[in-house]
């Protein structure tokens, strides 16, 4: 039988404000344990949250570039639990008038382009962090307070595959926006998945679970993956699925039930009432419109029509910001976008992920890289000089015109100093010169290698050729 | 209004108390009494009456994106019963069975 | 007389010409707390005499130069014991001061201690501090009042010059009527809550309790004001509430809902309130009759409201990082429920339990939603009323001091002593106790004047004229 699959995610997700989101702390990642709290983040008796301008911005931010309805009233309500990691034992998040609703975020399948529903958008704090040893715990509350926007959508997902296109898609968003680093394995984007299947043929949801414990997109893939099959072969032996959480195994990579941790809690959301409501206009909502960036898919849309690139080329260019600003800069000033699309997605990006830094962070210059596509373009060096010299390009920022001089890898375009190397690379290897004659014609290519060796790799490919084929008929 | 003894076990649960059975049911006997009492509210009629949070008509109170001094680590710690390397130690987390 | 017994104002004005020194005022106030303080027991928590005289030196500038202040137990304190006369509290000493704090240091004045108060200012008695009751100086057989019970005895026995508190439900007025001070609570936003251990977010507010109306505009002024840390506070500019000491007051309009004159009052309070009014007639003020329909809910829907709060706000009362902490604990949820029941008294084990009640699953519509609605209510008739009026006139508690013991068995009852402070917290405004006379058997009666939002102008207006033309405050308890 065929079960078709829905999956919704819930994405948790840290702004990379400065501050904390009710207090003046810092976000800073790494500090010493309990060094970046005060008393509002600690929750300490008396001490009042007062909500961080930028970290609200940042939430209609990310709600306008997700299509959402923004809420005229927006109000923080108190969710009350118990736990060590939350201060106040309650958590200042928001229940009925969060700030936006009803979005939409598109995404790449296989079966073309799907509208995800985005169900809602809403700011809370993040909790501390909890060490669990032997027989006891440990907390720290630096990150108490972290802007947390949480971002929930409609079990529209169809497979694990599309539910990878979706964080992908997400992340692309939000980090155009700049407002987070979206980086799971640092735990600044977090994710639960609810995943049910059912019947192909039948229209209701089946018996969902939620899958926690995911710290990479490819696990949120494997874990989903893994519990569809799970679910499937369950129902296909006629049992019931339960309603529960079930933690993902990375290692063993299978999930678990979060056994007794099915009591249904109790909430008790009421209004916030140490926070005022919050109210957007249209001025504000326009005004953040007109600031947003070219948001990922209408980029790729127009580097596939304006610089005629592959659309798996675009798709790759534009997933980061920095990389698609940094490719559009360099053809600018070298009108080769294949050329410098092909250099960006090969050596550099191999460069920039073997030593896990972002392309910003480097001295590569746009405009040295369109000036290196542009010498190998007009055969001034060849290829292979030109991956010799790119690492140094990114390390200290040098011309590359500048480093082929410095290094003597300038091409040997003269023809008179060729044809006296080519003779003499004829007269070492006649038995090949006479092999060729005879009409073996792929003696030429030995040739030509003996030559690109004695020339340490500067001679000039096309003219070697020319000239050694004038000399051998 | 009454209330129930399990009624109060389970909110006496919520709020993290631990009561002992003549605790609980002292509780239930107030609490029955406060919450009759309380039940007169349902005399007024409320339809079409926004509900009161907040007394004044502020709103859209913000605070700049600006970082200020965080406490010590050993003021935060100065307060507590047991910590360990600068964190807050509290005895073994088990979920809620 | 003893320094002790004068006020602020009058104290402030002999510093300034070199008359006495602050260290004056500290030594007198010290002999005070000393000779009296066993029979009162006001104060939770008191400074040591070389750390007042240390910081009384050299302080002659600011509007309460060298004047000693004493703060209610919830007032957070740098470096110093604030426990809301709660065991779950014991030891806790703040990395940081409330704002008011800082305000009151800012203009010179010297923080005596903390005076006793209910468990985190649930009550109306002062009995159910884990530091034992605090006795009625009028007659120590009898409560203050409460929560403030502490600050206003103190005040009321001349253990402090003056005094803050805080107001829920009546937690300010109610103890300054049963001792026959003066105490105030403020518009909801005119002063700062940062660093007030909340009781009921939305209700409580920090005020003045002092031995006459001048005073408390004089310690009313310094407190309030706008404060970037609570986004509650209001942005309006304070005026100089001294400002307005002796003005005239023929032609105001003064309301008196009949609500506030039902069966159920101590005859004895309702004839000094009534002849409270006919004072207020004779400077010229004119009497105006009014409904406030729904009084009779403001009981019912506070105590939803209130504790609804509570119970989340104290839920951070837990043991990890602050206070007691169960010793015998095997896990966590152990740890929270062991610290709690062993820390907490029963009056805030039973607000914390209504509180989550009337929040939980299935309850929160017929309950917590429906209380704000019929807050809403309430609030509609205040303003409805001050189209009629500049202030109104009621008495602020239903009888004088009661017996230590007489209610604690009865939560409802004791609930219902605050059934004439509530209104104003659920609307927000403010409202004063000034005394207004004293039973036959010598206990003082309270006068309650409330005025709208933002107007403590016109209360202090009325309560100065009504204390310069009744002189009921001109009487001290004998304490021996």
């Amino acid at each position: 039988m065929g079960y078709a699959i829905n999956i919704g995610l819930e994405v948790h997700l840290q702004l990379s404000t400065k501050s904390k989101v009710f207090c003046r702390c810092s976000t800073k990642f790494g500090s010493e344990p309990n060094s970046q709290a005060c008393p509002v983040c600690l929750g300490l008796p008396g001490s009042l949250p007062v909500l961080n301008e930028e970290a609200f911005r940042y939430s209609i931010k990310a709600a306008i570039a997700l299509n959402c309805k923004i809420a005229e009233v927006i109000k923080f309500d108190r969710k009350n639990y118990y736990y060590p990691d939350l201060p106040k034992n309650f958590q200042i998040s928001q229940y009925d008038k969060p700030v936006a609703q009803n979005g939409i975020l598109t995404i790449k399948t296989k079966g073309g382009l799907k509208d995800i529903r985005i169900k809602r958008v809403h700011l809370e704090e993040d909790a501390g962090k909890l060490f669990h040893k032997g027989g006891y715990s440990l907390v720290d509350y630096n990150r108490a307070g972290t802007p947390l926007l949480e971002i929930v959508s409609e079990p529209d997902l169809t497979s694990p595959d599309d539910t990878y296109e979706y964080l992908t898609s997400l992340k692309a968003v939000l980090r155009y926006l700049g407002i987070s680093d979206c980086n799971m394995e640092e735990g600044s984007l977090r994710c639960d998945a609810n995943i049910s299947l059912r019947e192909e043929s039948s229209e209701g949801l089946g018996v969902k679970t939620e899958l926690k414990n995911m710290n990479s997109f490819k696990g949120v893939r494997n874990a989903l993956e893994y519990e569809a099959k799970r679910q499937a072969s369950l129902l296909e032996d006629e049992e019931k699925i339960s309603q529960e959480t079930r933690l993902w195994n990375e290692e063993k990579g299978v999930t678990l039930s979060m056994r007794g941790k099915e009591e249904a809690h109790d909430y008790r959301y009421f209004p916030e009432p140490d926070l005022m409501p919050f109210t957007v206009d249209k001025v504000m909502v326009n005004h953040i419109k007109e600031g947003l960036p070219e948001l990922p898919m209408a980029r790729q849309a127009r580097f596939i029509s304006e610089y005629k690139i592959p659309e798996y080329d675009a798709s790759v260019l534009i997933q980061e910001k920095e990389i698609a600003d940094f490719f559009e800069k360099a053809i600018k000033k070298h009108d080769n976008p294949k050329g410098v699309a092909n250099w960006m997605m090969g050596d550099i990006t191999a460069i920039l992920n073997a030593s896990n830094i972002s392309i910003t962070q480097t001295s590569l210059l746009p405009e040295n890289l369109a000036r290196m596509v542009k010498m190998v373009d007009s055969g001034a060096i060849s290829v292979k000089i030109a991956k010799a010299i790119l690492p140094d390009m990114v390390k200290s920022g040098g011309r590359p015109d500048e480093l082929v001089e410095k290094k003597g890898l300038a091409q040997i375009s003269s023809k008179g100093e060729l044809e006296e190397i080519i003779s003499k690379v004829m007269a070492e290897n006649d038995e090949s010169v006479s092999d060729y004659r005879s009409g073996k014609k792929n003696a030429l290519t030995f040739l030509v290698g003996q030559v690109m060796k004695a020339t340490r790799g500067k001679a000039n490919p096309g003219m070697v050729n020319e000239i050694l084929l004038s000399k051998l008929n | 209004m009454d209330i129930s003894i399990d009624s109060v076990r389970n909110v006496a649960k919520l709020a993290r108390l631990k009561l002992s059975d003549r605790e609980l049911e002292f509780f239930a006997g107030q609490l029955a009494i406060i919450l009759e009492y309380i039940d007169q509210l349902k005399k007024v009629d409320t339809s079409g009456v926004e509900p009161t949070s907040h007394v004044l008509p502020i709103q859209n109170v913000f605070r700049k994106d600006s970082t200020g001094s965080s406490l010590t680590q050993s003021d935060v710690l100065k307060n507590t019963a047991s910590s360990e390397g600068g964190l807050f130690k509290v005895p073994r987390v088990v979920e809620e069975s | 007389m003893g320094l002790n017994q004068r006020t602020a104002l009058d104290l402030i004005e002999s510093v300034k010409r070199g008359k006495i020194n602050s260290s004056d005022i500290i030594k007198d106030v010290l002999k005070r707390i000393k000779d009296v303080d066993s029979k009162i027991n006001a104060f939770a928590h008191l400074n040591s005499a070389e750390d007042l005289f240390k910081n009384a030196e050299g302080k002659k500038s600011g509007r309460l130069a060298g004047i000693p202040v004493a703060l209610k137990d919830n007032l957070c304190e740098n470096d110093r014991l604030t426990t809301c006369s709660s065991k779950i509290l014991s030891g806790f000493k703040p990395p940081y001061s409330a704002t008011v704090v800082k305000k009151l240091e800012d203009e010179g004045a010297i923080i005596l201690g903390k005076t006793n108060m209910d468990e985190f200012a649930f009550g109306s008695s002062c009995e159910t501090s884990c530091y034992g009751t605090t006795r009625n100086p009028w007659d120590t057989k009898r409560i203050p009042g409460g929560s403030s019970g502490g600050s206003a005895a103190a005040v009321a026995a001349d253990e402090a010059v003056m005094a803050l508190g805080s107001d829920t439900g009546g937690s300010i007025r109610q103890p300054a009527a049963l001792c026959g001070v003066v105490g105030m609570k403020p518009t909801y936003g005119r002063v700062s809550r940062y660093g007030l251990i909340a009781f009921a977010s939305s209700l409580d507010q920090i005020g003045p309790i002092t031995k006459d109306v001048s005073d408390c505009a004089l310690l009313l002024s310094v407190i309030s004001g706008h404060d970037e840390s609570d986004s509650t506070s209001a942005d309006m500019p304070v005026p100089d509430y001294t400002d307005f000491l002796g003005s005239e007051i023929r032609g105001m309009r003064a309301g008196v809902p009949k609500e506030y004159f039902v069966e159920g009052s101590d005859p004895e309070v309702e004839k000094s309130v009534r002849k409270a009014i006919e004072t207020f007639r004779g400077m010229g003020v004119e009497i105006v009759e009014l409904d406030l329909p729904h009084t009779k809910y403001a009981v019912g829907t506070y105590y939803i409201i209130a504790s609804a709060e509570a119970s989340s706000n104290l839920s951070r009362f837990d043991g990890v990082q602050y206070g007691h902490r169960s010793s015998s604990s095997k896990d966590i949820i152990d740890l929270y429920s062991a610290t709690r029941s062993e820390g907490f008294g029963d009056e805030a084990k039973r607000r914390i339990m209504l509180g989550a009640y009337v929040l939980s699953s299935g309850y929160y519509d017929a309950y917590y939603l429906k209380a704000s609605k019929v807050r809403t209510k309430i609030k509609e008739d205040f303003d409805n009323a001050f189209k009629k009026c500049d202030v109104i006139l009621t008495p602020t508690s239903p009888t004088p001091a009661f017996k230590a013991g007489e209610k604690m068995n009865d939560p409802l009852n004791m609930y219902l002593s605050d059934v004439y402070t509530i209104p104003a917290n659920l609307a927000g405004i403010p409202a004063v106790s000034v005394p207004c006379g004293f039973t036959k058997s010598g206990l003082p009666i309270g006068l309650q004047i409330i005025a709208q939002a933002f107007r403590e102008d016109n209360i202090i207006k009325a309560a100065h004229a009504f204390e310069v033309t009744a002189k009921c405050n001109n009487r001290k308890p004998d304490l021996g």
